[in-house]
Formats: structure tokens, sequence, C-alpha cells
């Protein structure tokens, strides 16, 4: 008998399998690079590029990073909760059980593609700002953004599993992610900067991560700053809602089509059937 | 020694009892089918024989593994082709049998796949842009790429025109020519006939009868149906027996002894010299049989 092969091996291969999916389906590509990128340009063009009263920064150097941070969400949580789940449905979860595949590295294949996909996000939109909106980046503060960066979209990508864990099917979950990240971008200085917010907004937007993760990562390219800029409240507690969700949807995770999509998937069939 | 060996099999849906006490035990190198209607129960067992499902209870031995704690040791030795089609739509048809064929330590060149189901024209298409037929075809490609010995087959063929079918019947003759095992469920009586070495058929759980094709539910013991059409001028009154039923002019004989009675009749005939129109000998069909013991399940 030949050698298995080796797990980083078959990490590396599923990743570049599920990249290929990624980039073959446009809707994605376009929703999780140029769409955050189209904020950035009409918040510039709507408020013009001027230091925003109250808060210091001109109006790319606030919202470039956190548009950022909203496209990495986007690429990790939303794309691997609706991804998942619709695999889920055709049944693809339950054809990579009946092989000699460790489930840990399906999961894992996916989870390494939406954190390269987060990164190229995350590069486009501060390259734009930095080539076009004059928006510095600092080397000082580079370890700071990579640390962020990787352990808020292991955070958002643990939360997009357990969505994908516990929706029905795959034809809920685009409401369940976007009900979810979408009202909370708006607490959480993503879309408005919030000046003096009533405490009721401040503790939502203290409660979710996406303001940690959007703060944390804008403080390494505020110019006003000095120091390395590692936000280590945010980090960890980033990293608590990561943990959690991991537990949860280890838990909750199946990877058997559900029984009404089973249905309806069978129902379609037997239709062709008849004909 | 048997690939398959299944004892006092039960599975429990809650309330439901899907599996009830099913024994099967399987050779090397057997073609099996288990050929029950929708709901009888197959897809369960078969499931549970990929290590897809959990027991309630009995037990299962398959390469001498326990499907349900095998893991990644048996699954390296079991090809599977699932009932629908599941696979990544936006792959291409190379893609996809390199995704699933490279987690195999040993595995079948994506090439010699490609042209055994004959999607050769359709290497670089992306899945999405297959024919039902040819979707499933790649599923019998990805059944077989770890080169296994054992290979599970649910209803390789619904929704198949009757070209694709007959071109999987063929696909499924030759891997049984190469020596692999193969279980099979299917709902289509003339399926199993072509294919099975031994079928097993299945309802509400239960396994109703065991055989070959010939002797399935006592088939060649089965009563024999004589039938011709009355000639002219001769009463069922005048024949040398009494058949079983007679109307508008022609009879039938049920027998157990149909050389016998056959020779009584033609004998007959011929010493009046009467020829006896329509004269046919019937066994019962599997598909007779088939209904007959599955009753009158509803085909949903």
């Amino acid at each position: 008998m030949s050698e298995r092969p080796s797990d980083l091996r078959l990490i590396w291969q599923q990743t570049r399998y599920q990249n290929k999916i990624f980039w073959r389906t446009p809707v994605a590509a376009f929703f999780t690079l140029v769409f955050p990128l189209m904020f950035l340009v009409l918040f510039t063009a709507i408020f013009g590029n001027d230091e925003i009263e109250g808060l210091g920064v001109t109006t790319a150097q606030f919202f470039a990073p956190g548009l950022a941070v909203f496209a990495a969400a986007s690429a990790s949580y939303t794309n691997l909760a609706i991804g998942t789940a619709i695999s889920r449905d055709n049944g693809i979860l339950k054809r990579v059980r009946g092989t000699p595949l460790p489930p840990w590295i399906y999961i894992a294949g996916r989870v390494v593609s939406a954190v390269y996909l987060a990164a190229i996000a995350v590069v486009v939109m501060m390259g734009v700002a930095v080539a076009f909106y004059g928006v510095s980046v600092y080397s000082r503060t580079i370890p700071a953004m990579i640390v962020t960066f990787l352990v808020g979209v292991g955070c958002f990508a643990a939360l997009g599993m357990l969505v994908a864990a516990l929706a029905p099917n795959g034809d809920s979950t685009p409401a369940i992610t976007n009900a979810t990240i979408l009202p909370i971008a708006f607490v959480s200085n993503i879309f408005i900067p919030i000046d003096d917010p009533p405490v009721w907004m401040e503790l939502i937007g203290n409660f979710f991560p996406l303001k940690h993760f959007g703060d944390a990562f804008r403080a390494a390219f505020d110019p006003r700053l000095t120091g390395t800029q590692f936000h280590w409240d945010s980090i960890g507690y980033m990293a608590l809602w990561g943990v959690i969700a991991v537990i949860l949807a280890a838990r909750f995770f199946k990877w058997e089509p559900s029984k009404g999509s089973e249905g309806k998937r069978r129902k379609k069939k037997d239709a062709v059937e008849v004909k | 020694m048997s690939i398959i060996e299944v004892t006092q099999l039960v599975k429990n849906y809650g309330d439901l009892r899907a599996i009830d006490g099913i024994n099967l035990s399987i050779d090397p190198g057997e073609v099996f089918a288990l050929l029950g209607p929708n709901g009888a129960g197959k897809s369960t067992a078969v499931e549970i024989m990929e290590g897809h499902r959990e027991r309630t209870s009995g037990s299962v031995e398959v390469l001498g593994f326990d499907p349900a704690t095998g893991g990644r040791d048996y699954r390296e030795k079991i090809g599977i082709v699932l009932q629908e089609s599941a696979v990544e739509p936006e792959l291409t048809v190379s893609e996809v049998i390199d995704v699933y064929g490279d987690v195999f330590p040993k595995r079948r060149p994506t090439g010699e796949l490609i042209e055994l189901v004959g999607l050769q024209e359709k290497t670089n298409a992306r899945v999405k842009t297959l024919s039902g037929g040819q979707q499933r075809r790649l599923e019998l490609a990805l059944g077989l790429v770890g080169d296994p010995d054992l290979i599970f087959l649910d209803e390789p063929t619904t929704g198949f025109d009757p070209s694709a079918r007959r071109q999987a019947w063929s696909i499924i003759e030759n891997l049984s020519s190469l020596g692999k095992t193969i279980l099979l469920t299917t709902h289509y009586m003339d399926e199993a006939q072509h294919l099975a070495d031994r079928i097993a058929i299945i309802a509400a759980g239960s396994i109703v009868a065991d055989g070959t094709p010939d002797t399935l539910g006592g088939r060649q013991q089965a009563e024999a149906k004589i039938r011709f059409a009355l000639p002219d001028g001769v009463s069922v009154s005048d024949l040398p027996a009494q058949p079983f039923a007679s109307s508008e002019g022609k009879v039938v004989f049920s027998t157990q002894e149909p050389t016998r009675l056959l020779n009584e009749l033609t004998s007959w005939a011929v010493g009046r010299n009467l020829e006896l129109d329509s004269l046919s000998v019937e066994r019962p069909t599997l598909e007779d049989i088939y209904l007959r013991l599955v009753g009158d399940e509803p085909h949903v």
C-alpha cells in the first residue's frame, strides 16, 4: 500500500480547490472584493477626503480600515456560512464524510481559503486607500495589523461555521448572515463614525466582535498614534468569541443534508423521472 | 470469508423501526442487489454499511471493519456512489476526480476513469454543465477513484434514460469482471435481474426473499402456466385435464409439473390432429415474484 498523503499536503489541496470555487463564483467575488470598495469610493465622494470634524482623521483614514475589516468579515463569516450550508444541502459534505479525508482537514481547507481571500480583500482595500486617498502605512504597526487581522478573521470564520452548523438549510443562510452582520456593522463604526452614541448602542457595539476588530485595525493606520498599536484587550475578546464559536460549531455541526432540503431535491429528481 | 456480514441489524428512527433485524452475507466478487420499493429501508441499510449512519443494534462487519468505527482506514478501502449528485458544480470533471482522488493513498489515474465512464469530451467542462446522466457517470467515476475492493452503488441509474442506463450497466459489469464486490440498491427489477449474482428483496425493513435471480422467492419451483386457445369445436370438458381457468376460448393450466402436463395435452391434441393456437409455457417473472413479496406497498 502506498503512503498516505500528509495532512499539510491535503490542507493545501483543499484550500486550492476552495479558492478555485470562489473565483468561479462571480457573485461571491463581487460582494467580497468590489462591494466594500464601492463604499470607500462613495463615502469619500460624498463627504470629501478632508479631516472629519471631531475625529481628527480624513474620511479615507477612518473608513478604509473599517471597510477592510468589513470585507474580511464578509470573506470569512458570510462566505463560509453560506458556502458550507449550500455544500451540505447539495450532499457534498456527506460525500466528503464517505472518503478517507479527515473531516477536520476539509474544514481547515475551507477556513484557510477564507483567510486567504480575506487577506486579498484587505490588501485591495488598503492598497486603494494608500494609492488614491492618502492613507499611510506604518512599519511599526504592521505586526499588530497582521495579528489583529488573523485573530479577527479566525473569530469570524468560527462564527461563520457556527451559522452553517445551526442554519436549517442553505437558502436561509444569506438572510441569517446579512441580518446579523449589517446591523452590527452600523453600531460598530464601520459605515458611520459614531461620535457620542446612546448607551444601548455602545453596549451592543462593544458586545459583538466587529467593533473590536475595526477599532483595533484602524488604530494601526491612525497618523496621530504612536507605538506598535497592539490592542490586546480587543484581540483577546475576539479570540474568546472565536473559541466559544468553535466549541458550539463542533457540537452542532451536521454533515448530512437536513430532511427538508433532502426532500426538496428528491422531488426535483422525481419530476425529472416523470418526464 | 465473506466481505460483508450483517447479523440481526436493527435501526430505529424514534418510534419507527426502519430496519427490522436483517441478515446479509456477501462473498468476494459478488454483485449483490438489495431490491425494494422506496422507503423499504434499503438506503438506510446501505448507509449503515457505508458508515454514514449508526445502527440501533445488531452487528455489521465489512472488510473486517465495523463501519461505525472504521474511520479513515475503512474509507480507504471502499467506494461510495451516492444516490444524489453531490459534487462542486464550479469544478471541472477532471478537477473533481482529482479533489476526491488525491485523498486516497492509492488511486486510479484521472484519464483512465474518465475514459471508463465515457466522459472524455467533458474532461474540462464544469460539472454544472453536465446532463443528469453525465453527472451520474461522474459519480460512478468518483466511487472508483480510490481503486476500492468493495463498491456501494445506491440506486445507480435512477433518473437515467434507457441508453444511459445500458451504459451504466456495462460499466458495472466491467467492474464486476475485474473482481470487485458490488452492493447495489435499486427499485428496478430488471436492473437487479440484469446485474446481480444474488438479490435480496427488502420490504418494510425486513428481507422477504434472498436468492439468485433464478431461484428468488422459490421461482424455480413455482407453478408454471400453460396457455392455449381452444380449437374450434372443442369444449373445456373434452380436454384430458381440467384447466385452472378458462374464458373466451382460452384456457390456462397451472402446474408443478409442466413437462408431464404439456406432454399429456400435446399428445391428446396430436392424436386428434388438432393445433393448439397460441400455446405457451411461462414461469412467473421476477416481477410477479417481486410484486407478490412486497405486497401492495404503494410506489411513492
